[in-house]
């Protein structure tokens, strides 16, 4: 094919590269320069799309970021693809695969057009209330029917192959956009020595100085752009959107390092995202045109006329060989001339204005280009192309009065309904807006941070006027270039331009994406919505991923007409991040994969897997949860573990548990305050159970803490709550008692811990250590500094499985040496590893909470049958007032009780309900949960822990559980001791 | 992201941070009625304006502070020790300093 849209010369396009790429299949040529629509367009190419809803033929209506149309699907066939990028944006590069998108079995032959036909079926909120009856077919029938019938685009089904970046940066200002004035602002700020970041999303500096012909600022933009670079302080960032603008001048910016490429060398992340911290922040990000809301306004070939201008100066591509120029304002007989200038035949000016003056008009007039002033479009036909449109005379009540005899042969409309600033940035850091009656457009009002708009951003339509604004914003003290500008003529809003086709099929676009039109947004306000948060809903215009920047003011004036209210009291809707869509791997960055999430492991981790340890997850902790032999499932595993620890002993690695060192001389009075039983009298060399409750008297973590010295304590915490303890011991002693002189300090990560437990535990472990470790010289609840196969450490006589154990603790380094030890020499007398699993059940056998378990944040010590850890005598302590609040003594409070199945091999689910009564009603009064459960050999049967309503009083009654399949388990309320009642082993 | 002046470590990203809820509420003795306990364990201001604020500088130096915060502009107006009164500025509710 050749390029017969393409001129022989001018653009910014290298014509000695061509570059090959392919359209849904067909190859075409382009240039380097070139956008992918800007080089389907110089084959003529303008149908690059469908719309979402209707399935229309749809071509690019603009030349940027702002495109809702021309939707495309980069797949390169190696795993990389990218649904919803805008044609208007995608780099030109060989091998480039482009599909369109939302069509079947081809964008020129699409079935689902069909849509389109039916469409009075489908006016807005027509999903609301289609699907709503019988309620029967929501799963079966409608779910299914929009779940294929949304989305534009195809998710990718494979794994990102590609790396992405983040990087922070400080600097004193940032300049958004690099048109006359952000180049004006960093070039006035770099000069003065201040840390300068300038972004642009385009490939280029110059903004809109390169969607014009060769100016007066050429050579300007030329000497900005090379004295920017030379200056160290300043940052030029080009292809880099500033994608969202946070609290405190915090920014990101989106940079594409290999899109415009294809290439992949493995090196460069495919994208950077940058976060920026802003001293002031300088928004140049100009503005962007507004489409007319005219029937079959969305025909390929119907488009921005500024859009056109970019793509002749630009590009040296003509959109169209007779253009029809349909305007509201002055700006669109720019494309007029320039389009006459490049050949071809101006069909028409249609302006809607009655008389409109000025240069441009004139010179309009003086080129012999015919103008029907106060007139409208109010039609076009073609089927995949505009070829002719339809003009009415409009009266200044905004009626038509007489239809022009016959239609306008065209092949692209040109239109310009006035011009928005770019305020979408401005307004996401919260700056408020203000509606400008002669721009029929907002405006930046009050700034909410330290930003500043300059240039059209901020409703200044000049260049000259842009310069000083910029270079103003940026601190002044440069001198610029002279420019001249025209002088353009005052706009005449006419926001739903009326049409004499009748019927439904005629449709003015307002959301060319989604698909609403003029019509859907007076249904909306008809069916009572009033706030445009709720219009955009309900039609969904301004909700696709060009978020409407073409659009919303036309929404908004259109309801606002609907409503007969003034513009600004229907409000405008919120501007969110992102500005253009952004990819998830960007924002993740390299959080993926093995660093999604640290991994925390213990000393003797790699002997855990060495030795066939399944490893469980304990907050970031990976724990071994038990040891199968060659052939041996979970439970048998379990099983043979726990029957070995009471029978001879065992070995676990405890170092998760959280370890808290406490210094001060007023430790020992903190420890007494947040813990509920009394601290003031343990003695070194012994350690002490301890609860702690929060000051509403509800359980907050437990744990065993040793006394070293009277000013040196040595706290454990759970493994998950760890962080928790600590974090709220240091605010309790730097907030609520900062006259406590205490210390804390984690050492979790210090000390590998290590339980042996078991009636053989001593044998094997005397031989071991240096030190006498006989019942009388460490009993039960004491610990002592001993050297452990050769390493110093502490060895506490604490137990959490009621058999006699030794928790050696030794520093973290010598963790797995020290574990061997004790591996080889209990080898004589069969000693097992064990995991978390079988601690569990072990500890349940025995009735031992787990906070997080048995307790859900709502549990007292007094629910837990633990009277006996919460002193009387103490004045005070964390949860003591708590505790005495009337609903925490009520009688019918969930108590932890045992439940015993009547079958002994029932093992019950965590978490099943507990009925009074076996009889199955809706709804069933619940009376209580099981909290763990477990069968257990040492029993001979299923053990279990509940939560049940009044469960003290209980004992010996029969209740009953509920199953998933309807049946009903028998249990009786029992004590939570299952083995070993008298508690004698643990002290042996 | 907003950016808080840690008194000790200077300006840093609100990552580093956790914000401890209302400041200056009193624990009170044990002596007090359930109304009182149950104010303090539950009831807390929540202007539109200036709310006095803990704050603790967890993933950095690990101290406590106090602020001033707008709440409508996320702008710190004061920050000043634990234990300290807030700066009188006009806008901060009488109620937060009562407790």
């Amino acid at each position: 094919m050749t390029q017969s849209h393409r001129l022989a010369s001018g653009g910014r396009i290298d014509r000695s590269k061509a570059v090959r790429f392919t359209f849904d299949g067909h190859s075409f040529d382009g240039f380097a320069g070139d956008t992918l629509a800007s080089a389907l367009l110089a084959h003529g190419v303008h149908l690059m799309g469908r719309s979402f809803k209707y399935h229309r033929p749809r071509g690019p209506i603009a030349a940027g970021s702002e495109e809702p149309n021309a939707l495309i699907q980069l797949d390169d066939g190696n795993g990389r693809t990218d649904p919803n990028t805008r044609a208007t944006v995608i780099e030109l590069f060989a091998g480039l695969r482009a599909e369109s998108q939302n069509r079947w079995p081809s964008l020129e032959r699409d079935v689902g057009v069909i849509n389109d036909l039916f469409s009075p079926m489908f006016p807005a909120a027509f999903y609301y209330k289609t699907f709503m009856w019988p309620k029967s077919w929501w799963e079966s029938v409608y779910e299914p029917f929009i779940r294929a019938a949304a989305g534009l685009g195809h998710a990718p089904t494979m794994a990102d192959p590609d790396r992405y970046a983040h990087r922070h940066a400080h600097c004193d200002l940032l300049v958004v956009g690099a048109g006359p004035a952000g180049l004006a602002a960093a070039l006035a700020a770099g000069r003065k020595g201040g840390r300068v970041i300038l972004v642009d999303e385009n490939n280029a500096l110059g903004g809109s100085l390169l969607n014009d012909a060769d100016g007066p600022l050429e050579a300007w933009l030329a000497e900005v752009s090379s004295e920017l670079a030379g200056l160290d302080h300043v940052t030029v960032l080009t292809r880099t959107t500033l994608t969202a603008y946070y609290d405190h001048n915090y920014l990101t910016a989106l940079e594409r390092i290999t899109d415009h490429t294809g290439l992949v060398d493995g090196k460069s992340p495919r994208q950077r995202l940058w976060r920026i911290r802003a001293g002031r922040v300088v928004l140049a990000t100009g503005a962007i045109e507004r489409t007319l809301v005219f029937a079959g306004n969305d025909r390929p070939g119907v488009m921005l006329a500024s859009a056109a201008r970019t793509y002749l100066h630009r590009y040296a591509v003509l959109v169209g060989r007779t253009p029809l120029i349909f305007t509201n304002n002055d700006s669109a007989y720019r494309a007029a001339l320039d389009m006459r200038a490049a050949g071809t035949s101006i069909a028409a000016i249609v302006d809607i204005r009655s008389n409109p003056q000025g240069a441009l008009i004139d010179a309009a007039r003086g080129d012999g280009i015919r103008i029907h002033t106060g007139s409208v479009v109010v039609g076009t036909d073609g089927r995949h192309r505009v070829h002719q449109a339809s003009i009415a005379r409009i009266g200044a009540d905004g009626r038509l009065s007489e239809t022009l005899g016959r239609p306008l042969a065209c092949d692209c409309v040109l239109m310009s309904g006035g011009w928005n600033p770019n305020v979408s940035l401005f307004s996401q850091g919260r700056g408020r807006l203000r509606f400008d009656d002669a721009l029929a457009a907002f405006v930046p009002d009050r700034a909410m941070q330290a930003v500043e708009c300059a240039g059209a951003c901020a409703g200044t339509m000049t260049t000259a006027g842009a310069l000083s604004e910029g270079a103003e914003a940026g601190g002044g003290g440069i001198d610029l270039p002279a420019v001249e500008d025209i002088v353009e003529g005052p706009l005449q809003p006419v926001w739903a331009v009326p049409s004499d086709r009748t019927g439904s099929r005629p449709k003015a676009f307002v959301d060319f994406q989604n698909d609403v039109t003029a019509k859907d947004l007076g249904i909306a306000v008809r069916e009572g919505m009033v706030s445009i948060e709720h219009v955009k809903r309900f039609t969904t215009t301004g909700m696709a991923t060009d978020q409407g920047k073409t659009s919303n003011v036309n929404a908004l004036a259109i309801v606002a007409g609907q409503l007969d209210a003034a513009i600004p009291a229907v409000g405008t809707t919120t501007f969110r991040p992102p500005y253009t869509p952004q990819t998830f791997g960007a924002i993740v960055g390299s959080g993926r994969g093995r660093l999604f999430d640290p991994v925390r492991k213990t000393p003797m981790h790699g002997w855990a897997e060495a030795n066939g340890a399944v490893f469980e997850d304990v907050g970031n902790w990976k724990r071994a949860r038990y040891f199968p032999r060659p052939g041996e499932d979970m439970h048998g595993a379990v099983q043979r573990e726990c029957m070995q620890v009471r029978e001879t002993c065992g070995l676990m690695d405890a170092s998760t548990l959280g370890k808290i060192d406490i210094q001060g001389k007023d430790a020992r009075e903190f420890l007494n305050r947040v813990y509920t039983n009394a601290w003031m009298k343990l003695a070194p060399g012994k350690c002490r159970y301890g609860l702690m409750l929060r000051d509403d008297g509800f359980v907050f973590d437990d744990g065993v803490t040793a006394c070293i010295a009277d000013d040196h304590f040595h706290m454990t915490t759970t493994t998950g709550g760890a962080p928790r303890v600590l974090a709220w011991l240091e605010d309790l002693s730097q907030t609520e008692w900062p006259d406590l002189e205490v210390y804390f300090t984690s050492v979790t990560e210090q000390w590998a811990t290590m339980t042996i437990s078991g009636p053989n535990a001593r044998e094997v472990l005397a031989p071991l250590v240096s030190e006498d470790i006989s019942t009388d010289a460490l009993p039960h609840m004491a610990w002592m500094e001993a050297t452990v196969a050769g390493v110093k450490g502490r060895i506490f006589r604490i137990s959490f499985t009621g058999e006699v154990s030794f928790e050696v603790n030794v520093p973290a380094g010598y963790g797995q040496s020290v574990w061997e030890a004790i591996v080889e020499r209990g080898k004589v007398r069969e000693l097992c590893v064990y995991g978390t699993e079988t601690m569990h059940v072990l500890r349940a056998e025995k009735g031992y909470i787990i906070v997080g378990q048995e307790t859900d944040g709502t549990a007292t010590p007094f629910d837990l049958g633990m009277d006996w850890i919460v002193s009387a005598k103490k004045p005070d302590f964390i949860g003591k007032r708590g505790l005495e609040r009337p609903d925490l003594k009520a009688a019918d409070r969930k108590q932890l009780v045992g439940l015993l199945t009547k079958d002994p091999d029932m093992v019950l689910e965590e978490g099943a309900q507990v009925t009074a009564s076996d009889r199955i009603t809706i709804p069933m009064p619940m009376i209580g949960h099981v909290t763990s459960s477990y069968m257990s050999s040492n029993c001979g049967r299923s053990i279990a822990l509940a939560m049940v309503r009044g469960g003290h009083a209980l004992n010996g009654r029969t209740l009953h559980v509920p199953q998933l399949d309807g049946s009903v388990v028998d249990v009786t309320v029992t004590g939570t001791v299952f083995f070993d009642i008298e508690g004698a082993r643990i002290h042996g | 992201m907003l950016l808080i002046e840690c008194p000790f470590c200077g300006p840093r990203a609100e990552t580093e941070f956790h914000c401890g809820g209302q400041a200056h509420i009193v624990r009170p003795s044990n002596d007090v009625d359930d109304t009182a306990w149950e104010s303090y364990l539950f009831i807390r201001n929540n202007p539109k304006g200036i709310h006095a604020e803990r704050w603790v500088h967890n993933h950095g130096c690990g101290r406590w502070f106090n602020a001033l915060r707008d709440t409508v502009s996320d702008r710190f107006l004061a920050i000043y020790a634990m234990g300290e009164k807030p700066p009188a500025i006009d806008g901060l509710e009488d109620g937060n300093d009562k407790r």
